[in-house]
């Protein structure tokens, strides 16, 4: 009859233990364990899952700090050069002003996005942007294609707009980025895509905390032609003398394709930064939710482990007391 | 000690952009109020992208009378070579031939070909060999020229440009495609610019 007082007591201290916020630990993997581990008529409360728990949350917390530092670096080293070539697209914009709302029959959305996971909402972002624009460029006589830059971005817009995607390139950052390789990339795309409107969509760093969504418009020469000659924002774009080559409309090609490689220049170094800080930001925040589960997790331990003596005690002491009296 | 990482960061961003916020509108608000009506209409629940006008410093409208000096923004790839510098002359190498801007000089726009960019200023002048590029010159006497690799002349060596020259001619000669010819005719045009900007 002490023995099943003494079970029930046991009993009544593991659900007591596992209804902290912990939802893993439920009381039936401690019930096996009180039966597996003990001796007969001896009973332990077992700390083993409780430790091995606490064992894998601080592997986890040693990962993400790793990965957070890993992210600080490789930004440190992409930041410069992301901000040595801002100066590259403002000229065009200078230039050619910045005509988002054209209305134009062809447009293509180059959606720009990360290959490797785990860096916060920034993809998603890009991705809604991107679809946000499809909406807002469809109707009669118009279309809208995708050309996607990342796996990211691959694997959320080849589930529901398939039959609209043209291009889609992978790996990008498997070498350092540079001018050379965005310019023969640039060029793949303008060969194999026909546009009217190219809108790159891409995620602007400001810093390491916040990360912008940027569309930025690049209008093939025909179009231009027509907004320049209908006046409003290209109007003083007749007045430039154009100097060399045959026809004006020769040197407006070569601009057009020569701004849409500075301009992919630019997004691709800027949404690496802003990967790079998403993912410090991530890793952060997750190496400390690490921290804070371990710190609950050694709190129920404790418990666990004081109530496992005490219960040795009590058994030690009413088994002394029986034998006496 | 990871705060402090975080903090140290932000620092050289805030002082190397010289960027405004939106807060700094150019007068070029139109096209973004037609795009952010469109764009509310469809997607109501999320904020409108950001377009590079709102990134950028507007520049000055055009002054009545011509400005005494020409502000030159010379910008790379991988740098901004010269960012609002005020110079007297800039001479560059167009297609069409060498091509020189003054102050006051008709808005313009040129593509570049292989050759050497002078900038002057003053007493002093600095040359660079530009592989190819656009130059535009705005009615307010900006002067925006974007290269895409561009040298200071003193860096050059000038028995590689000789080798390189004679590897280039060797090819046209050899070359049996038009892409090749095209490449080795392109070598030959580069390479024939360099010598004569090291020795013109």
């Amino acid at each position: 009859m002490a023995m099943a007082a003494l079970r029930r007591e046991g009993r009544r201290f593991a659900p007591m233990i596992s209804s902290r916020p912990i939802t893993a630990l439920r009381s039936s993997p401690l019930a096996p364990s009180l039966e597996d581990e003990c001796p007969l008529g001896v009973r332990y409360i077992s700390t083993q899952v409780v430790r091995n728990r606490m064992k894998s949350v601080k592997n986890i917390q040693k990962i993400t700090k790793a990965m957070k530092m890993v992210a600080a670096s490789k930004l440190r080293a992409i930041q410069t050069k992301a901000e040595n070539s801002r100066g590259l697209w403002q000229p065009f914009t200078a230039l050619l002003g910045d005509l988002p709302s054209a209305n134009v029959k062809k447009n293509v959305v180059v959606t720009i996005s990360s290959d490797k996971g785990l860096c916060g909402g920034i993809n998603s972002t890009s991705v809604k942007i991107s679809k946000g624009l499809h909406k807002l460029n469809s109707g009669p006589e118009k279309e809208t294609k995708y050309v996607i830059l990342g796996e990211k971005a691959k694997a959320q817009l080849v589930r529901d707009s398939k039959k609209d995607i043209e291009l889609i390139i992978t790996e990008l950052q498997k070498n350092p980025l540079n001018y050379t390789q965005v310019s023969v990339l640039a060029d793949e795309i303008l060969k194999n895509v026909e546009y009217d409107a190219l809108r790159i969509v891409f995620n602007k760093f400001h810093s390491v905390v916040s990360f912008v969504p940027t569309v930025s418009t690049v209008l093939s020469p025909e179009i231009v032609e027509r907004e320049a000659e209908s006046g409003g924002k290209l109007g003083d774009l007749d007045s430039y003398e154009v100097e060399g080559g045959e026809t004006k409309g020769e040197i407006l090609q070569n601009l057009a394709e020569f701004q849409f490689s500075c301009v992919m220049f630019n997004a691709v170094l800027e949404n690496a930064c802003s990967e790079q800080g998403a993912r410090m930001s991530a890793m952060d925040s997750s190496s400390r939710n690490a921290g804070d589960m371990l710190d609950r997790l050694t709190l129920t331990y404790n418990r666990t482990r004081q109530a496992s003596i005490t219960t040795e005690l009590i058994e030690i002491i009413s088994g002394a007391s029986a034998l006496e009296g | 000690m990871l705060r402090r990482a975080l903090g140290l960061l932000p620092r050289p961003i805030a002082a190397a952009r010289a960027r405004s916020f939106s807060t700094d509108l150019p007068a070029a608000h139109t096209a973004d109020a037609t795009f952010m009506e469109a764009w509310n209409k469809v997607m109501p629940n999320m904020d409108p992208p950001k377009t590079p006008l709102s990134f950028m410093h507007p520049r000055p409208p055009t002054p009545s009378s011509i400005p005494p000096k020409l502000t030159v923004n010379f910008v790379l790839p991988y740098a901004s070579e010269l960012s609002t510098k005020e110079v007297d002359m800039v001479i560059v190498t167009a297609t069409t031939g060498q091509m020189g801007f003054l102050p006051g000089h008709v808005a313009t726009i040129a593509e570049l070909k292989p050759g050497v960019l002078s900038v002057h200023e003053g007493s002093e002048t600095t040359k660079y060999f530009v592989s190819s590029g656009f130059v535009f010159i705005h009615a307010n006497s900006f002067a925006d020229i974007i290269a895409v690799e561009a040298v200071p002349l003193d860096r050059i060596d000038a028995n590689l440009v000789q080798k390189g020259l004679a590897d280039f001619t060797q090819k046209l000669s050899s070359a049996t495609t038009e892409l090749e010819k095209a490449e080795a005719q392109i070598g030959i045009d580069v390479h024939s610019a360099l010598n004569s900007a090291l020795t013109g």
